[in-house]
């Protein structure tokens, strides 16, 4: 049941190396494993807001970045809304679409498989009647989401089923929407 | 003070199958035994189980099954006659009713503290076995108190349990086999299901454990897997020793009416909330499956035994309806009682030698542990994939036995 390491040449554009020192350097030292990830967040007006993302704490230390990221959300104009930016609900798409496709990128590189094109389409359900109060029995969030994946790469169809399987399986994002989180919210 | 050169903690397969192979080198050794030999497989199971591998697979070194059923499963007394009878017959030195409370290194060896006195030896075998605590995450604190709470340590039959619904949480071997007992016995069961491996009992007209050995996967060394750690972790093969032979896995319980939702990943206020990522738990457990049987079909290719054995097949993918339940109030349900089959650990509080990583793991080398002269023996994939077997006893021994044997020369030397 062992999966055969293969010894071509593959470049998925990810340094599969430095993964695998840094796993195993964390396992001697969970403490470094421990990280921060942060953003701010302004309203700007109606439903609009910008988030700002930059520093993060990990390694035991402050992480500064070159840059910092500016994310914006808005809601479409059938919400009577201004629609400058996509809603935080298709934002958790956006991030959910690509921490998968990251993580097929970086397990296909260790398992010796050269991607071609990976597109994700996603969609997720949501009734209307939970955010607008109408029925207690519906919940606010999505009720499914649907993630499907097109890829072209030089392996068997089971072995691409794999890879997609094993980056959910190791996905934070996936981890965050499938899996209940404690949340603790303060004021001033 | 008694001394003697060896000290075998543990009169389990692992435990005989060493003193067989020290009594060949002329080792002077005892076995400390808690109880009586095979204690945990007596006193520490449900009723019904039986082996999950074949009886002609018990195999120990210079022993092996003899009876007329070799392709059946053994019951947990004919488990224990036969660990006996090899007991008996090599005159393995067993002190029973003998707990061992603390190993401490000591100059030139160990000292063994035990409730019958102490040992003062050169070399300890740890053999107590992987299997001593029922392992329950953390969050069972927060079941209500009105549910019964159970390990399978404590599980004997579904008559002990209260009237009322089961949620068995775990669905390896454990708790697979549990979810079909006590659905047969009239109960409702939910039964909750992470990461599983799926396989049929019964593969080409063999049974999937032969296949396994035949194939040399369960021979396969710890030096030579892509991520030990993660071979190590597997949780066991959903497999169920019965007369008929049966296939047990999730499509099998949910056709028989066990309702089957995903991880339980939170309890709050009495509400249990199942995690959404059973699909791909179900995906990993098919592509798994397929890979083993391919390597089989591979295997029989490539010995020319393509005519000797049933066409080659591939079972339905794991199909749990289109979306399983996601959070359950247990103060406003039938279930009654909930039984963590959610794994089991050594329990290592006796021993006092610095040889621990992180999560209470001892540091080993294929059993060989990072402390001069001691050895434990039947973890998950510790030398072998069959290491925790009764089967992969043997070999194991044989490989520790003479590396004791080295050892000893060396020190004399």
């Amino acid at each position: 049941m062992t999966i055969q390491a293969e010894t071509r040449t593959v470049n998925n554009g990810v340094n599969v190396a430095a993964l695998l020192g840094a796993r195993e350097a964390l396992d001697q030292a969970p403490e470094a494993a421990q990280f921060k990830w942060r953003a701010t967040c302004e309203w700007v007006n109606g439903t609009h807001s910008r988030s700002i993302i930059g520093n993060f704490f990990g390694l035991g230390t402050e992480q500064s970045r070159e840059n910092t990221f500016c994310v914006e959300a808005d809601h479409p104009q059938v919400f009577a809304a201004e629609d400058n930016a996509p809603t935080p609900v298709e934002l958790v798409l956006s991030g959910l679409a690509s921490c998968l496709t990251a993580g097929i990128a970086a397990v296909a590189q260790r398992r010796g498989i050269q991607l071609y094109s990976v597109k994700a389409t996603l969609e997720g359900d949501m009734d209307l009647q939970g955010i607008l109060g109408i029925d207690n029995d519906v919940r606010n969030g999505f009720g499914v989401i649907r993630v499907h994946f097109d890829i072209s790469a030089d392996a068997s169809d089971d072995d691409i089923k794999a890879l997609v399987a094993q980056s959910q399986k190791r996905s934070a994002v996936f981890d965050i929407v499938t899996n209940p989180t404690n949340v603790v919210v303060t004021v001033n | 003070m008694r001394h003697v050169t060896t000290v075998i903690i543990g009169a389990g397969q692992s435990g005989l199958a060493m003193s067989k192979y020290l009594t060949d080198y002329s080792i002077d050794h005892v076995l400390l035994e808690r109880g009586e030999v095979a204690n945990s497989w007596q006193k520490e199971r449900w009723d019904s189980l039986r082996l999950l591998t074949p009886n002609w697979q018990s195999r120990l070194p210079a022993y092996s099954y003899e009876g007329n059923d070799p392709d059946g499963y053994m019951s947990m007394p004919e488990v224990v006659d036969y660990l006996k009878r090899y007991a008996d017959l090599t005159g393995a030195p067993v002190q029973s009713g003998t707990l061992v409370t603390r190993v401490l290194q000591v100059d030139g060896g160990y000292e063994v503290t035990t409730d019958q006195g102490s040992w003062r030896c050169r070399t300890v075998v740890i053999a107590s076995g992987a299997c001593n605590i029922a392992a329950v995450p953390a969050l069972w604190a927060e079941l209500p108190r009105s549910i019964v709470s159970m390990t399978p340590m404590e599980y004997r039959n579904p008559g002990q349990l209260p009237d009322g619904s089961v949620l068995v949480v775990g669905a390896s071997a454990t708790g697979v086999q549990l979810a079909r007992e006590i659905h047969a016995s009239g109960r409702d069961v939910i039964l909750s299901a992470g990461e599983h491996v799926r396989l049929p009992r019964i593969y080409r007209g063999r049974d999937i454990k032969g296949w396994m050995d035949v194939i040399g996967a369960m021979d396969v060394r710890y030096d030579e897997v892509d991520d030990l750690d993660r071979a190590r972790r597997l949780p066991s093969l959903q497999l169920i020793g019965t007369p008929e032979r049966e296939t047990i896995d999730l499509n099998s319980l949910r056709k028989l009416g066990v309702e089957i939702v995903g991880r339980l990943v939170g309890l709050r206020d009495g509400e249990a909330q199942f995690s959404g990522s059973l699909a791909n738990y179900c995906v990993l457990a098919d592509l798994k499956m397929n890979r083993l049987l391919s390597s089989i079909d591979a295997w029989i290719s490539a010995n020319g035994h393509d005519n000797r054995f049933d066409a080659p097949c591939r079972y339905e993918p794991t199909n749990l309806g289109p979306q399983t339940r996601l959070s359950m109030d247990l103060n406003d349900s039938s279930v009654k009682t909930v039984i963590w089959a959610t794994g089991y650990r050594p329990d290592y509080s006796w021993l006092d030698v610095p040889v621990f990583v992180h999560k209470g793991r001892i540091r080993h080398d294929g059993g060989v542990v990072q402390a001069p002269g001691l050895y434990v023996m039947g973890l998950p994939f510790m030398r072998r994939r069959k290491s925790s077997f009764i089967d992969g006893a043997g070999d194991d021994a044989a490989d520790l036995a003479a590396h004791l044997n080295r050892s000893l020369y060396r020190a004399a030397a």
